[in-house]
């Protein structure tokens, strides 16, 4: 009987989309936990790669000497200004280029053909015309974000449905109220997806600007601890500056929490 | 206020879609406009609600739209054109929200259409919560919201099951009991056209023109009585001997958009 009627088998088994919350803590500390190992036992030479409790201690003395806030106040300083000034631009020729048709005609070649310049090849001229202190640092990065913001906020725009901007001209909305209430709002997904480029830019940027003209700041923490073949202060800024980034898409991952909360 | 179409032509660039489109709707009346896909309603629809440039002949309006009227040519969509980010009783709202009445006045009126219309207790509810037929709710709520004089309604229960469209029929009728709007209503469903309406225009494959305009004779709140049924069966029969061949030539047509 049992051979002629075979029970059905499952095998639908695996690939599913998923992710268990432990296990990138856990993957975390094994490799930490290796990484001590290794340099404890001396497989790894403190003279290439400090040890984790070394660049623990590195960032200890930085805490204690006062000059972990200097450095970390001045980069944000440089990333939020450079951010601020290159995302609101942005924001605003990525609006005309998605709804004017001129400035769509006249921005995407524009765009095309700037984007793909590296912006830290400016950063000489940029030092040449603004002298090389703070506003040369903040241009570099407010042009690097600028691009990016330009290019995903247009996309936004022009992916908003047409069939509900015209269902807004059908009920009489002025063309403001249309922006207002419809594309922006309609548009505010991809212009959230286009901030954690455009902040990760600003994170490198920084760095970079950091190396000339300057004694403070993560970048040229890194930089003059890397002059001095100082390991443990070289990776503790790295440190700082993943722990940076980590903040930056967190802030953002809550944005994202409360503006889309209807999706 | 009447819809009155003169000889009505459109073309996307080189493409005739209408050519010579006649007929008028009066006050409060129901005309059903059917026809094989393709041939031209939305177009037409959209010409008479303004969204379309006018190319040939006139759409006119003649005729006061009614007190408290806000927006004359209203739609309701057949993809419900919902804003995702707004309640129930936002997107009812928008269309409110710019003619500068009084808070009191805005609220009473969204409260009055989404209980006219079933959605009382979805008020604060997102689009993306609700099924299709009650986001089709939100979208007849927001057209009536604004006391239109002509309704311009495009497939708008295209998108939903036949369950569904039985029940939004109903509902259909029940309104338009209460408030006789002048409706332009587009569909490819005969039996919709049937129920819903006073004179059903045919139009041909496109180009569109005008192939027959019949009068539904049995009047919109008794058709479900079933003395009437044969009848209605026989109506939707004649539309459908009229459409076929047009429908089975368009349905074969290679589209070149
Ligand atoms: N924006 C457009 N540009 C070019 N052709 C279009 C456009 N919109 C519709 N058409 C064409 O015009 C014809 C009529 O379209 P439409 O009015 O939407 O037909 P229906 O609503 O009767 O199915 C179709 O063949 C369609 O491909
Ligand atoms: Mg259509």
């Amino acid at each position: 009987m049992s051979e002629t009627q075979p029970t059905v088998t499952f095998r639908g088994r695996g690939f599913v989309p998923a992710t268990k919350r432990w296990a990138p803590w856990l993957a975390f500390v094994l490799i930490i936990a290796a990484w001590e190992f290794a340099s404890d036992t001396g497989l790894l030479p403190s003279l290439f790669m400090p040890s984790p409790h070394e660049v623990l201690l590195a960032l200890y003395s930085l805490l204690v000497d006062g000059k972990l806030f200097v450095h970390i106040g001045a980069s944000l300083q440089r990333i939020v200004g450079g951010w601020l000034l290159g995302s609101f631009a942005g924001l605003c020729f990525g609006f005309a280029m998605g709804i004017f048709v001129l400035a769509r005609s006249v921005g995407l070649p524009v765009v095309a053909a700037l984007f793909p310049i590296p912006k830290i090849a400016l950063l000489p001229l940029f030092i040449l015309w603004f002298g090389i202190g703070e506003p040369s640092k903040i241009a570099t990065i407010a042009l690097g974000v600028f691009f990016p913001t330009v290019v995903s906020t247009y996309s936004a725009v022009d992916n908003v449905p047409r069939n509900l901007i015209r269902m807004a001209q059908s009920f009489g909305l002025s063309t403001p109220a249309i922006v207002w209430k419809v594309i922006l709002p309609g548009a505010m997904p991809g212009i959230l997806s286009g901030f954690r480029i455009s902040s990760s830019i600003a994170l490198i940027l920084v760095v970079a600007a950091e190396m000339i003209g300057t004694q403070v700041g993560i970048g040229a923490f890194v930089l003059a601890a890397g002059n001095l073949m100082q390991t443990d202060q070289l990776v503790a800024g790295v440190v700082l500056l993943s722990l940076l980034g980590l903040t930056i898409s967190w802030l953002l991952g809550i944005a994202e929490k409360t503006l889309l909360r209807w999706r | 206020m009447q819809v009155v179409l003169d000889g009505v032509g459109y073309a996307y660039g080189d493409l005739p879609v209408l050519d010579g489109v006649s007929f008028s709707v009066a006050e409060g009346e129901t005309a059903a406009l059917i026809g094989p896909s393709g041939c031209g309603k939305s177009t037409l629809l959209n010409l008479v609600g303004g969204l379309l440039q006018q190319q040939v002949g006139r759409v006119s309006t003649p005729g006061a739209p009614p007190a408290g009227c806000l927006n004359p040519l209203t739609f309701v969509f057949q993809d419900f054109a919902l804003l995702p980010w707004r309640s129930v009783a936002g997107n009812v709202a928008l269309a409110l929200e710019h003619h500068g009445l009084g808070r009191k006045e805005r609220e009473g009126r969204i409260n009055e259409v989404l209980t006219l219309c079933g959605l009382a207790d979805f008020a604060d509810a997102l689009p993306r919560q609700l099924s299709g037929g009650m986001r089709q709710r939100v979208g007849i709520a927001r057209a009536i919201a604004v006391k239109p004089a002509v309704l311009l309604m495009d497939e708008p229960l295209s998108a939903l099951d036949a369950q569904t469209r039985e029940l939004l029929m109903e509902d259909l009728v029940a309104i338009w009991a209460r408030e006789r709007t002048t409706t332009l209503y587009v569909t490819h469903n005969l039996s919709e056209a049937v129920r819903l309406a006073d004179k059903v225009v045919v139009l041909s494959r496109r180009p569109g023109r005008i192939k027959r305009v019949v009068e539904v004779p049995v009047p919109v709140f008794e058709r479900h009585k079933l003395d009437h049924a044969a009848a209605l069966q026989a109506l939707q029969d004649e539309l459908w001997g009229l459409i076929k061949t047009e429908a089975q030539v368009a349905d074969r047509e290679v589209q070149d958009v």
